[in-house]
């Protein structure tokens, strides 16, 4: 029998750490290759890279190959003495071979700023960091003054991707201008919403770059403590956040002096305890501060009363990540993606009734349809898509005929509808929109804090009121009392989560409203 | 709920700043910078509707309400969480306003019953306040979804009831706890719809670390929190607004009454010391007022032995003065005496001593003062030139840095150390010089930067190190010094404290506080903006405590911190009229106005206005007058509204020299201590029962007002009249109002004093006089009342009472919060719900050497006495250090102190008294004496005779 000949370096074989991949099997895929590695006594590397984003070719495994990263997908471990025999080390034919990753036209067609790295890397090493362009932005913003590096994020064009869209650059502005002894930065790692997982990839897959993100924050408003706000129910990110946290602090990036800048910036991660609210960020806040996570009225703007009375810039994870490559290549490099006012690129979540889900990130301005089906495929149950909800469980229905809209926050806003954090829910013809309705107002009613009243009472009505008219009991009179009801909660609410509930319920109403007079 | 006739502005004031020119419902307001929109439109007359908001909370912004439009902005902010900005147009009414808060309250009403009728809060609830100016009387979301309904009531606090079906969880309450309190009792639990006020982890109001003080019942806009006595009696049908009885921090109270009833006594929120707040005496344990043991009509016994005999009040007067005159024509003029009361008002203590000075003819008044805080009339005196303290309460707002010495204020002065707490939550710092770990220096929020855990008896050597660090680290202030005080004296005591024996390393072994601690508190007063030092009787009861009190006033003088806002030296008082007391002239040596007996100019004045010839010569004080009684020259007292038998050290000593006398007559509510040994006991009027006035700690004179009728027929002022008229000496007066007048016309500090002022400011701070027609919050501003103040040489000299081998402890005393005093007034309330015992705490260390366990019952002996109680096993005292209350005459807490004294003041050594501690397994000899007595002389009582049946 002839042995493959050895390399001199071991040849390197990706599987990913990421947790989709991981409840996909992963980790025994990756214990079965090296296992079987060992069997055959070929030395291999193997690195827990992020996720490439296509959900349904995880476990993705990948190899070096003189055609570039050449992956199979999705591998189950019994497939994995098959794809040794076929030398899949060397790129070797197999049934779950899909070719070079970076051919894929799903991938390919993508536009990656901020998720340059991710499934690229070893999220852990910092030296793969480094060497892929990490850090570069720090340095550069090292060189710039803190009003040149809020100037040059203010002229990205970037703006908040939690969800409120907000222009980056006039928050950091404001806490940039606020007079204080103490300034923070809190990363909104509360990644609640359905669909969405956009966060969790990006710390997963690549922390340094939040981290970078985070640091130059810190530099461009005067801030020396920041505080990753991250929801408990991700363990994987938690070890991974800490790890790159660690040997930020090791190497110097972060702790005091940074690079020999005389900055000060000190990093930690601080877990929620499971609410939803808690994403809120003013919730947020009260919680990080130890308290119940509980919204506050605004004014203050966090910006100038936030975290224990300070100034303070609350950031979504993937905002945060985006600032080192605006840095690295400059606002314009950034601002010329995107469409109108959206400038750069959205990471959108696909999910639901979909052939394809995962994560691509584009620029503004590509329509709901051609993500739905162009990457997405169409429906997973064969069936025609009746609706999506976009923007998370807040966000409005969208009936077949705005498909054609373009992801644009105005063109969104136009319509009465969110992009939200970029989260897009499929749902075939089987879909009773009552029962979507109702969800909304039960979802509201189980997530809400309890401050305030259209939101603590109204939610539990709405539910109430929405079974009545699906009953036909007094349905016109009922039908008017949610309409008053969606408007006490739109206009009366202290926060967006009953601000918002009403998108969802009125635009069912307004598209599907069959479906409530079925009785 | 809070009273109704106050109007509420929805938020609090803002700071004084910019004034700020807005435009609401086409109309101008003008308020300060930070207002928020809906406190300028109150400022317009224009109440916004609200539930969430009041105006002793900071805003929230939760009920929605309260929504406005704002020309220019987006959507409908709500106007308690937005302040004001310049030009901005806002509308407080609207048709599309309307709409969305009529829809809010549909909400509100989905989920609370609509019987207003039956409800004890009907015509108080803010709630149907609200339905009823938004015309909502029913919901179209009926009443059969979800709701609260049914659930049970938390009754387990005997003065408040929680019903959390009632409840609109707007967190008044948990808020109230937070902001007002300081407690950090309430939360709410659970999220959304199933969100609840929860105290402590779920535990029921009595069991969590609720103190009781009512913030949050009087925060509530609905019936869910309120008090047992509201839902009993009903609603009130009118108001009185007066002065609470317990301590010197004087708060003034709504009390709301049914025909002669108190429904129940709210803190009233324009009270100049309290704001609205109040602790678990003032706002409930009033029921000693109407309790059953209150004896209403006068008795008469010819000696003690004998039983009572209810007697009329002609027959009890009549023959009170004969006795007296008989003792006088017998043992000499004297051979009698009067003690004044610090809980009756400034009226009745004046009265008592000008009886005492005019009719008795000689100077033999003292009072309760002089066994709390004649030291810091004495030292204050003579330092700064006034027997006061300096500032008013609100001062501590504006202190950086506070000492504490001495005193317990979350248990002593509770509504005093909510503003204080307050204030350390806003980033002040906090020194704690005691013996005992008290609740001040660590509770949710608040943690003393240093807690110097002084040996008793160590104050002044505690002190001097403080002073040595300040002057040899450089800081004093000289320039204030040499401006305001005298240089002589200044240098004198620099020398005197900059002596190495005087250092903080030098003091160590007095003290028993690391060299270390004493430095940087010393460096933290010392380099204070503002320097605040409140103490209490830990530093007055003392062989010492004049020493101290100077030391207090040397070190506050030396820094600068005397004569503006946000500083001073602060005692604070023990009883709520103590400062009142004092003021009256109820010292031997002194009339009204601390002026002395032998001043020719002022002893004329006197004569003149009363028309007989006084005594040049100082009268006896109280120890001296007990001294006389058993040398057998002291005869007769007429002493009113005190209890020496329980309150004064050496209870065996007091009891002798009562029994020794021949005519002992007290006038007071029950049949206290003293009384037992009295042969004329003349009804008391509470409180409630009388017309008068109070001064609290901070110099405040405060209207009482009689809320019911006296229960014996007469207020006590009108007793001590009749009293003065049967012996001769007459006495008209148709209303306290004259009294006050009298006092007015006679002293300087009061001269601007009248009700029709009082009634008009509310309270006046004296001295109230040509100079300061509405009276003197800060003391000292520009000069000290003496011209320069004055350095004493504060040598300290160990107290005689030392731990021996034979007395290897020192025990030490104090109070509890939900206790008074010698306990009469509390006792016979539902306070003892916390309260019913008095306990010994013992370290750890000292009770495991004895075998003590938590519980055991153990013997207390000193050179004095024995005493047995139960033990508490604790950290919060060191060790070699024991506490105890006296609250309780069973315990006998003044059986084991020691007759030991002030130099300068005979204030009593409560504080340090050595003591062993064993375990027993029953009642010392004294208390079984002492139950026995008591018995007997319940047996007389209830045996006695009425002669008109």
């Amino acid at each position: 029998m002839t042995m493959p000949p050895m390399s001199k370096t071991p040849l390197t074989v990706w599987i990913p750490r990421d947790a989709a991949a991981l409840s996909l099997g992963a980790d025994r895929v990756a214990e079965a290759v090296a296992a079987e590695a060992a069997r055959r006594g070929i030395d291999i590397r193997l690195v827990r890279n992020g996720t490439r984003g296509m959900c349904w070719l995880e476990p993705l495994v990948e190899v070096e190959t003189p055609a570039g990263r050449t992956g199979y997908g999705p591998v189950t471990p019994a497939d994995v003495p098959t794809l040794f025999a076929a030398d899949f080390l060397h790129g070797g034919v197999h049934p779950r071979l899909v070719g070079p990753v970076a051919a894929i036209p799903y991938f390919r067609t993508q536009e990656r700023l901020t998720f340059e790295r991710v499934g690229l890397t070893d999220p852990l090493s910092l030296d793969e960091y480094l060497a892929h362009g990490g850090y570069q932005g720090l340095q550069r913003a090292l060189t710039m003054g803190s009003a040149a590096v809020v100037q040059e994020v203010a002229d990205s064009g970037l703006r908040g991707r939690g969800g409120a869209a907000f222009p980056t650059g006039i928050k950091w502005k404001t806490v940039l201008d606020a007079p204080a002894d103490q300034k923070f930065v809190a990363c909104n790692a509360d990644e609640g919403d359905s669909g969405t997982f956009a966060d969790r990839m990006l710390m997963e897959g690549d922390p340094f770059t939040l981290v970078e993100g985070m640091t130059i924050a810190a530099l461009a408003v005067g801030a020396t403590e920041g505080y990753i706000y991250l929801r408990v129910e991700y363990p994987h990110a938690h070890r991974t956040l800490q790890s790159a946290i660690d040997a930020a602090y090791s190497r110097n990036y972060l702790g005091r002096d940074i690079l020999g800048s005389g900055k000060t910036f000190d990093l930690e991660v601080r877990l929620g305890a499971g609410a939803y609210i808690c994403g809120e960020e003013t919730s947020m806040l009260e919680s990080l501060e130890g308290k119940r996570g509980e919204v506050r009225p605004r004014p203050p703007l966090p910006a100038v009363k936030g975290l224990f009375g300070q100034p303070t810039i609350v950031n979504n994870v993937i905002s945060l990540a985006s600032v080192p490559t605006i840095l690295r290549n400059g606002s314009a490099f950034y601002r010329d993606y995107g469409t109108g006012k959206s400038r750069g690129t959205l990471t959108i979540q696909l999910g639901g009734n979909v052939k394809r889900g995962g994560l691509i990130e584009r620029a503004f301005g590509i329509t709901v349809r051609e993500i739905l089906y162009d990457y997405g495929e169409g429906s997973a149950s064969g069936r025609p898509i009746r609706t999506v909800q976009i923007g998370g469980p807040l966000g409005a229905y969208l009936p077949e005929s705005q498909f054609h809209t373009p992801l644009d926050y105005e063109a969104f806003s136009a319509m009465g509808a969110l992009v939200g954090h970029g989260g897009i829910v499929a749902f075939d013809d089987t879909v009773d929109m009552s029962e979507m309705a109702r969800y909304a107002m039960e979802f509201c009613a189980l997530e809400s804090c309890g401050k305030c009243t259209p939101c603590r009472i109204g939610s539990t009505r709405g539910v109430e009121v929405i079974d009545r008219v699906v009953q036909g009991v007094d349905r016109d009179a009922n039908l008017a009392l949610l309409d008053d009801l969606c408007d006490t909660l739109l206009n009366g609410s202290l926060c967006g989560l009953g601000g918002l509930t009403p998108y969802p319920v009125q635009s069912a109403l307004k598209y599907f409203r069959d479906d409530f007079l079925k009785a | 709920m809070y009273s109704r006739d106050y109007s509420d502005f929805g938020t609090p004031p803002a700071d004084d700043g910019r004034l700020v020119t807005l435009e609401i419902d086409g109309r101008a307001a003008t308020v300060p910078e930070g207002t928020s929109i809906m406190r300028a439109a109150a400022t317009l007359g224009r109440e916004i509707p609200k539930l969430c908001a009041t105006d002793s909370l900071k805003a929230f912004g939760s009920c929605r309400l309260c929504l406005v439009e704002i020309d220019g902005r987006r959507g409908f902010p709500a106007s308690c969480t937005t302040l004001v900005s310049d030009g901005i147009k806002v509308r407080t009414e609207s048709p599309r306003l309307t709409a969305l808060r009529r829809g809010v309250m549909e909400l509100y009403l989905s989920d609370h019953p609509l019987d207003c009728v039956s409800c004890p809060a009907n015509g108080h609830c803010e709630l149907q306040d609200m339905a009823e100016a938004l015309d909502i009387t029913e919901t179209r979301y009926g009443l059969k979804g979800a709701n609260h309904q049914g659930l049970p009531k938390d009754t387990s606090n005997p003065y408040f009831t929680f019903d959390q079906t009632m409840c609109i969880a707007c967190s008044r309450c948990v808020r109230a706890c937070d902001e007002t309190q300081g407690t950090f009792a309430l939360t709410i639990q659970g999220r959304g719809f199933a969100s609840k006020v929860s105290a402590s982890q779920n535990e029921p109001f009595l069991n969590s670390e609720c103190v009781s003080c009512g913030a949050c019942v009087e925060a509530c806009p609905t019936v869910a929190l309120t008090e047992n006595s509201l839902i009993t009696l009903g609603a009130p049908d009118r108001v009185v607004t007066t002065t609470c009885a317990y301590c010197g921090v004087g708060c003034s109270f709504k009390a709301e009454v049914k025909g002669n009833v108190v429904v129940r006594m709210v803190p009233n929120r324009d009270g100049h010391a309290n704001h609205g707040h109040s602790c678990v005496k003032g706002r409930f344990a009033y029921g000693y007022a109407t309790h059953p043991d209150r004896i209403t009509a006068p008795m008469i016994r010819a000696s003690t032995d004998e039983p009572w005999r209810e007697v009329g009040w002609d027959e009890a007067i009549g023959h009170a003065a004969r006795e007296l005159r008989r003792i006088q024509a017998k043992y000499g003029r004297d051979a009698i005496g009067g003690i004044t009361s610090s809980r009756c008002t400034n009226e009745e203590t004046f009265l008592v001593q000008k009886l005492v000075r005019a009719a008795f003819g000689n100077n033999n008044v003292d009072t309760c003062a002089r066994v709390c805080h004649s030291p810091t009339g004495y030292g204050l005196k003579s330092t700064l030139g006034e027997s006061a303290g300096t500032q008013a309460f609100d001062s501590v707002m504006k202190a950086d840095v506070v000492i504490v010495v001495g005193a317990n204020p979350t248990d002593g002065h509770p509504v005093f150390a909510s503003q204080l707490k307050r204030r350390l939550r806003q980033g002040a710092q906090l020194i704690v010089a005691d013996p005992r770990q008290t609740a001040i220096v660590r509770s949710p929020h608040i943690e003393a930067a240093c807690h110097l855990q002084v040996r008793p008896g160590a104050n002044v050597a505690l002190f001097n190190a403080i002073a040595h660090v300040v002057v040899t680290e450089g800081l004093t202030r000289e320039d204030y010094v040499s401006s305001r005080c005298e240089i002589d004296s200044y240098t004198k005591w620099k020398a005197f404290v900059a002596e190495p024996r005087n250092s903080p390393e030098a003091t160590a072994s007095f003290t028993g506080v690391e060299p270390d601690l004493v430095r940087k508190a010393a460096r933290l007063y010392g380099g204070a903006g503002n320097g605040a030092i409140y103490y209490g009787l830990g530093v007055t009861e003392h062989s010492q405590g004049s020493t101290m009190v100077m030391a207090i006033a040397n070190l506050a003088m030396a820094t600068g911190n005397l004569g503006r806002e946000g500083v001073g030296v602060n005692p604070l008082r023990g009883q709520n009229n103590v400062q009142g007391s004092c003021d009256m002239g109820s010292f031997p040596h002194e009339f009204s106005g601390y002026r002395h007996v032998s001043d020719p100019v002022v002893r004329g004045a006197f004569e003149s206005a009363w028309g007989v010839p006084l005594l040049s010569e100082p009268g006896l004080r109280i120890p001296n007058m007990f001294e006389a009684a058993l040398d057998g020259s002291f005869k007769g007292m007429y002493i009113q509204g005190e209890d020496p038998a329980q309150s004064d050290p050496d209870t065996q000593h007091v009891t002798a020299a009562l029994a020794s006398m021949e005519c002992v007559v007290v006038q007071d509510l029950f049949l206290n201590e003293t009384a037992q040994y009295a042969h004329v006991f003349l009804p008391g009027s509470s409180f409630l029962e009388k017309d008068g006035t109070f001064i609290n700690a901070e110099r405040r004179c405060s209207r009482v007002r009689k809320v019911m009728e006296p229960r014996g027929g007469f207020q006590d002022w009108e007793v001590t009249m009749l009293l003065a008229n049967a012996l001769g000496y007459p006495m008209r007066y148709q209303h306290p109002s004259e009294i006050m007048d009298e006092i007015a016309r006679l002293t300087p500090t009061f001269a601007g004093i009248s009700y029709e002022k009082l009634d008009r400011l509310g309270s006046i701070q004296w001295p109230c006089n040509e100079k300061a027609p509405e009276g003197t919050p800060t003391m000292h501003v520009g000069e000290f009342v003496r011209g320069k103040g004055k350095f004493f040489v504060t040598e300290y000299v160990p107290t005689e009472e030392r731990a021996t081998r034979r007395y290897p402890l020192l025990l030490t005393t104090g109070r509890k919060l939900t206790q008074y005093n010698v306990g009469s007034q509390t006792r016979r309330t539902s306070n003892v719900a916390w309260a019913s015992a008095d306990v010994v705490e013992i370290h750890p260390h000292d009770a495991e050497l004895r075998g003590i366990r938590d519980g055991d019952l153990v013997g207390l002996t000193s050179r004095s006495g024995e005493i047995v109680l139960p033990a508490e096993v604790t950290d919060r005292v060191r060790p070699g250090v024991v506490y105890t209350t006296f609250h309780f005459p069973e315990s006998g807490a003044n059986v084991v102190t020691t007759e030991n004294s002030d130099w300068a003041t005979n204030c009593p050594e409560y504080k340090v008294t050595a003591v062993e501690v064993v375990r027993v397994n029953h009642a010392s000899e004294w208390q079984r004496r002492h139950r026995e007595f008591t018995e007997h002389q319940l047996s007389l009582l209830t045996g006695r005779q009425p002669t008109h049946a």
